[in-house]
């Protein structure tokens, strides 16, 4: 049951950037262009190297082929990638969520899945047929760490739970050998 | 083998009528008020035909059906919670008397299953129940072929009625009461079908694989964490869609647990089956995933299942 939009893993880039004015802006549009999802940036401004570059570590989540071509677009930019690989391997969980989900402030629903565990919300569809005070539906994806994806489950029914929302887990293999 | 089956709805109906095809015979039927006893072997068309006619199945009690002649007893009365009466008396009555059981009835291995094996362990007499999980699929066969220890995982899509709606549900964009009219009008869902779509019965069979599986520990209804799908949203399916997935109602059994609830799966999985059909997912040790998919529940499916179990009694 593997297909590759669900293969979404975290990557660590290292990048040294020349110290010129949009640099940094320039160097991320490969980035997002590419489907890339942006999970943090560290600038090290004050840490200029021997050739006066400043390095940049940037987080990003993305699928294998998608991470190839954002370094390729990098290399095409005249970005300087020192290093590009996998920090860690995390599994796409998607759930969706059902009831009084808007009512009961979603934002704060996916700041509290993202806080109880490994986890970052990186897709959220809204279905409210009957308007927003009414029933509605949300369908979220979740990149979870690799292993944890049961605590994160666990996280989530509870804040589910809580909000007296109707959960629907997705199948997960998590465990069976 | 000789047998008598006890419950005359459709599944035991069924059995009566195909067990001369198997090539055994009837030699009990009965309902909750009557019953019809030939030790040479019961005339089957009649005996239906007097059914469907006056609604008895003939001039005898249950108690001569009972203690009747007899090699197997097949139980198929209603399934019943708690201490899964009358059916526990009826297997009580066939195992003290040295004689073979085949469950169709779930209540007895859903919330006795102790005493059952308790029972069985002091008669000559043994007690099956393939059709009990799964009507016409081979699920507890399988198990027992693989073996228990191998198994790390099952889950399964045990309720046609449930998978109807759902499936349905996400075909056609409808809501969750109108497929289930529409689904209580071409007779695939009960009048009252909240032992269903509560996910009743798909816990109790969870229970039953659980029981199965487990060397030192009984499971009952109450051992199973049970969701249903009572008006589930339109949109859960809608959202599921457009993410090339779908929803059904599973149950999982691994690690000691058993677990029942709405599920996301891939539209194409093997435990995404349409309509009426039912799947069941082995994981394991060493044989990696095995599918068992087929028609869950009905008359003649349902008996295929028992004519099955009593095959395996008269080699054995």
């Amino acid at each position: 049951m593997s297909d590759s939009q669900n293969d979404i893993r975290a990557y660590t880039l290292r990048l040294e950037l020349v110290d010129e004015p949009g640099e940094l802006l320039r160097s991320l549009h490969p980035i997002a262009d590419n489907g890339g999802n942006l999970l943090s940036i560290f600038h090290e401004r004050g840490n200029v190297t021997p050739r006066g570059h400043i390095p940049v570590e940037v987080d990003i989540e993305a699928t294998p082929d998608r991470f190839e071509k954002i370094v390729d677009a990098l290399h095409e930019a005249d970005i300087n990638v020192v290093q590009a690989g996998t920090e860690r391997y995390s599994e796409a969980l998607t759930i969706v969520l059902s009831g009084h989900v808007i009512e009961t402030d979603l934002s704060d629903t996916l700041e509290r899945i993202q806080a109880s565990a490994n986890a970052t919300v990186t897709d959220v569809s809204l279905s409210a047929p009957e308007g927003t005070a009414d029933t509605s539906s949300a369908r979220l994806q979740i990149a979870a760490e690799s292993g944890a994806t049961g605590s994160v489950l666990e996280g989530v029914r509870e804040v589910a739970a809580e909000k007296d929302l109707r959960l629907i887990e997705p199948l997960t293999t998590e465990g069976d050998r | 083998m000789r047998i008598a089956v006890i419950g005359a709805g459709a599944v035991g109906s069924s059995v009566v009528e195909l067990a001369g095809e198997y090539g055994h015979d009837v030699t009990a039927f009965a309902d909750s008020r009557s019953a019809a006893v030939d030790a040479e072997g019961l005339d089957v068309d009649a005996v239906l035909d007097r059914k469907r006619t006056d609604g008895i199945v003939g001039d005898a009690d249950l108690e001569d059906a009972l203690s009747g002649p007899y090699d197997v007893l097949v139980e198929a009365t209603p399934v019943t919670l708690g201490d899964a009466e009358p059916g526990m008396t009826h297997v009580e009555a066939a195992l003290t008397r040295d004689r073979h059981v085949v469950l169709a009835n779930k209540g007895p291995v859903a919330e006795r299953y102790g005493d059952v094996r308790e029972l069985e362990a002091d008669s000559e007499g043994r007690v099956l129940f393939e059709a009990t999980v799964g009507g016409a699929m081979p699920v507890l066969s399988t198990i027992a072929d693989v073996g228990a220890d191998h198994i790390t995982a099952v889950r399964g899509v045990l309720n046609g009625t449930v998978n109807f709606v759902l499936s349905r549900m996400a075909a056609e964009g409808l809501d969750y009461e109108h497929v289930l009219a529409e689904a209580q009008d071409l007779g695939v869902a009960e009048t009252d079908p909240s032992f269903d779509v509560e996910g009743t019965d798909t816990a109790l069979k969870g229970v039953i694989l659980a029981n199965v599986l487990s060397e030192d520990r009984e499971y009952t209804l109450d051992d199973a964490e049970v969701d249903g799908i009572v008006d589930i949203p339109g949109s859960v399916l809608e959202l599921a869609r457009e993410d090339g997935r779908t929803v059904r109602l599973i149950v999982e059994v691994r690690e000691g647990e058993v677990r029942v609830g709405p599920r996301l799966v891939p539209e194409n999985a093997a435990l995404a089956p349409t309509g009426t059909y039912n799947t069941v997912q082995f994981e394991t040790e060493h044989a990696g995933q095995l599918n068992v998919s087929g028609l869950g529940a009905g008359g003649p499916e349902t008996a295929s299942a028992i004519l099955a179990d009593v095959g395996r009694l008269d080699r054995s």
